[in-house]
């Protein structure tokens, strides 16, 4: 019956893939522009050459180098955080019996509830009382370990063998042997996981750098951005250099790692 | 012997939780009941505080630029909840099977998950600017426009909208592709053999056991939508004209910009009752309707 020459969906998704990339595509083809070609009506779709100097000017104009380094460290000091204390936690949840387990771990899970916007200015405030205002440790320190990971790593724990566990035990190994030598080598994709949603979280965050941070030398790419944009508010090839700049390292390590960024966040939303 | 193995669990279990324990004490918990005192003084943020009783609560019941970030926050979630999670099924439905190209395609819809709200506000800007901008440029070509988008009072919140699905899109649809590979084929086959048409496939067997997906992203779209922020400061600053000043652009801009932090802290409560009532009622109303596979 049917004589499509191809399948009618195709009809759909090619418009709608339009759609999803032209923000991406005109970014980087404006990007490329001379000033004079974005500033024309009709816009000029095709630059007349590719215009590499937005990208040295970019770099001039605002430090981006500073802002991805913030952003490196903030963003590893929160992955290894997240790892090593939510592991540490979430092994200790599922496995051992120590006094007061169920009532802790239901108050570290109640925080989940509650919005970062609700209590941003109180969290404001303590990291102000600490000296953490404006220094890469505010950004850091409320990140190091989530509700989250540790809800996701005592879930995984628990679904793995018991035996093994005791097996090592026996054999004499430590309680924390067991967690690092059999528990979390058998943890790979819950781990990997916990890795990229906080990567993701920690880099694109916003709001919080926002009210934590004052000086440019101290800002994460996200906030250098808009930091830049406030700065060069009209001249939109500067500004779309800028934002390839910002954006590529992001977007390529999410291409090329796609399976394991969605398998992830798959994970973290159904099963949850 | 007993005593000295649970012992030693006490000991080592109380260790391994400390970190965590006294990190989201200080993050987690203290902030929680912080807030609440907060909302009841007077706080610009440096000098010492002054208890002022609910006098912030009564003077928020009668700001009416209060009231309108509240309504102006329903009307977005109510736009945004439908569009995304509604367009992300339907996008999932034609992705699931693979065609030619489902990878590009695929790509094609997630690449915005990975693209900062920042970056994406920063996009939507050119993209909407009313002179030089391609919207406005390709509408014009279907002979409409141009609009003003961002820059216009009744526009900027819709525009709000559409850059927010766009961004938010991706996420909904791994959702859904990851449920419906939990979709066993024989049921498929089943249905299909008992001569149910596609409606009916989709209508008594894709829709009942998708709907665990769905809950779950309509309360996580919710809380979302009633916290967005970060696109609205990269793009319209809550204006023109205050039409975009959502819930949390007005507690931010009390608290950080005009330092009216304890006022900022009842606002913030009222966010925290509003996300609490939708997301309950949502669950409640879910649990009796949502089919769980066991």
């Amino acid at each position: 019956m049917r004589t499509w020459p191809f399948s009618p969906r195709h009809v759909v998704l090619i418009p709608l893939s339009a759609l999803m990339l032209l923000p991406l595509v005109w970014m980087l083809v404006t990007s490329i522009e001379t000033l004079a070609e974005s500033r024309h009506f009709p816009p000029t779709l095709v630059p007349s050459g590719i215009h590499w100097q937005n990208y040295p000017d970019a770099l001039a104009a605002a430090p981006f180098g500073r802002f991805f380094t913030n952003s490196l460290i903030v963003t590893l000091a929160s992955v290894a955080g997240n790892l090593l204390l939510c592991s540490l936690a979430g092994y200790a949840f599922a496995r051992l019996r120590f006094f007061g387990r169920d009532v802790t771990f239901i108050a570290l899970l109640a925080t989940l509830m509650v919005p970062f916007q609700v209590t941003m200015i109180p969290t404001f405030l303590i990291v102000q009382h600490l000296g953490l205002v404006n220094t890469l440790g505010a950004l850091i320190a409320p990140n190091l370990v989530t509700p989250f990971g540790i809800f996701l790593l005592r879930q995984f724990f628990r679904t793995l063998p018991v035996e093994l566990e005791e097996a090592a035990r026996i054999d004499g190994c430590s309680r924390l042997g067991v967690l690092f030598r059999v528990v979390l080598p058998l943890s790979m994709p819950a781990l990997a996981t916990l890795a990229i949603v906080t990567f993701l979280w920690t880099w694109n965050d916003f709001l919080w750098p926002l009210i934590a941070i004052s000086s440019t030398d101290k800002m994460t790419v996200q906030l250098g951005l808009a930091s830049f944009q406030g700065a060069h508010q009209t001249n939109w090839t500067l500004l779309m250099a800028g934002n390839v700049m910002a954006l590529a390292p992001m977007l390529l390590v999410f291409v090329v790692a796609q399976r394991w960024f969605v398998q992830s966040l798959a994970s973290t939303g159904v099963k949850g | 012997m007993i005593q000295r193995a649970l012992g030693s669990d006490h000991l080592a279990g109380w260790l391994f939780v400390l970190p965590a324990v006294v990190l989201i004490g200080v993050f987690g918990i203290l902030p929680i009941g912080w807030a609440l005192l907060l909302s009841f003084q007077h706080n610009d943020l440096l000098t010492a505080p002054t208890w002022v009783g609910v006098d912030n609560y009564r003077t928020l019941v009668h700001d009416p630029v209060f009231r309108d970030s509240i309504r102006r926050t329903l009307v977005y979630t109510a736009l945004f909840v439908p569009l995304s999670v509604g367009g992300a099924m339907g996008v999932a439905l034609l992705l699931h099977r693979p065609i030619r190209f489902s990878r590009f395609y695929r790509t094609a819809v997630f690449v915005p998950v990975a693209t900062s709200t920042v970056a994406t506000g920063i996009i939507f800007n050119w993209l909407l600017e009313p002179t030089y901008g391609i919207v406005n440029f390709l509408l014009d070509k279907v002979g409409l426009g141009p609009y003003g988008f961002f820059q216009d009072p009744d526009q900027a919140l819709y525009a709000i909208v559409a850059m927010t699905v766009w961004g938010w899109l991706g996420f909904d649809v791994i959702i859904y592709l990851a449920a419906l590979q939990g979709i066993p084929e024989d049921l498929m086959e089943a249905a299909q053999l008992d001569g149910a048409g596609r409606w009916a496939t989709f209508r008594h067997v894709v829709w009942p056991l998708l709907s665990p997906a769905t809950l779950f992203l309509i309360v996580w779209s919710t809380i979302n939508a009633l916290q967005v922020f970060d696109e609205i400061y990269v793009t319209t600053r809550g204006g023109p004209l205050r039409a975009t000043t959502v819930l949390v652009y007005y507690l931010y801009n009390q608290a950080f910009e005009l330092f009216h932090a304890g006022y900022a802290a009842a606002a913030a409560e009222v966010l925290f009752l509003i996300t609490l009532v939708f997301s309950v009622v949502q669950l409640w109303l879910g649990s009796r309707r949502v089919h769980y596979s066991s």
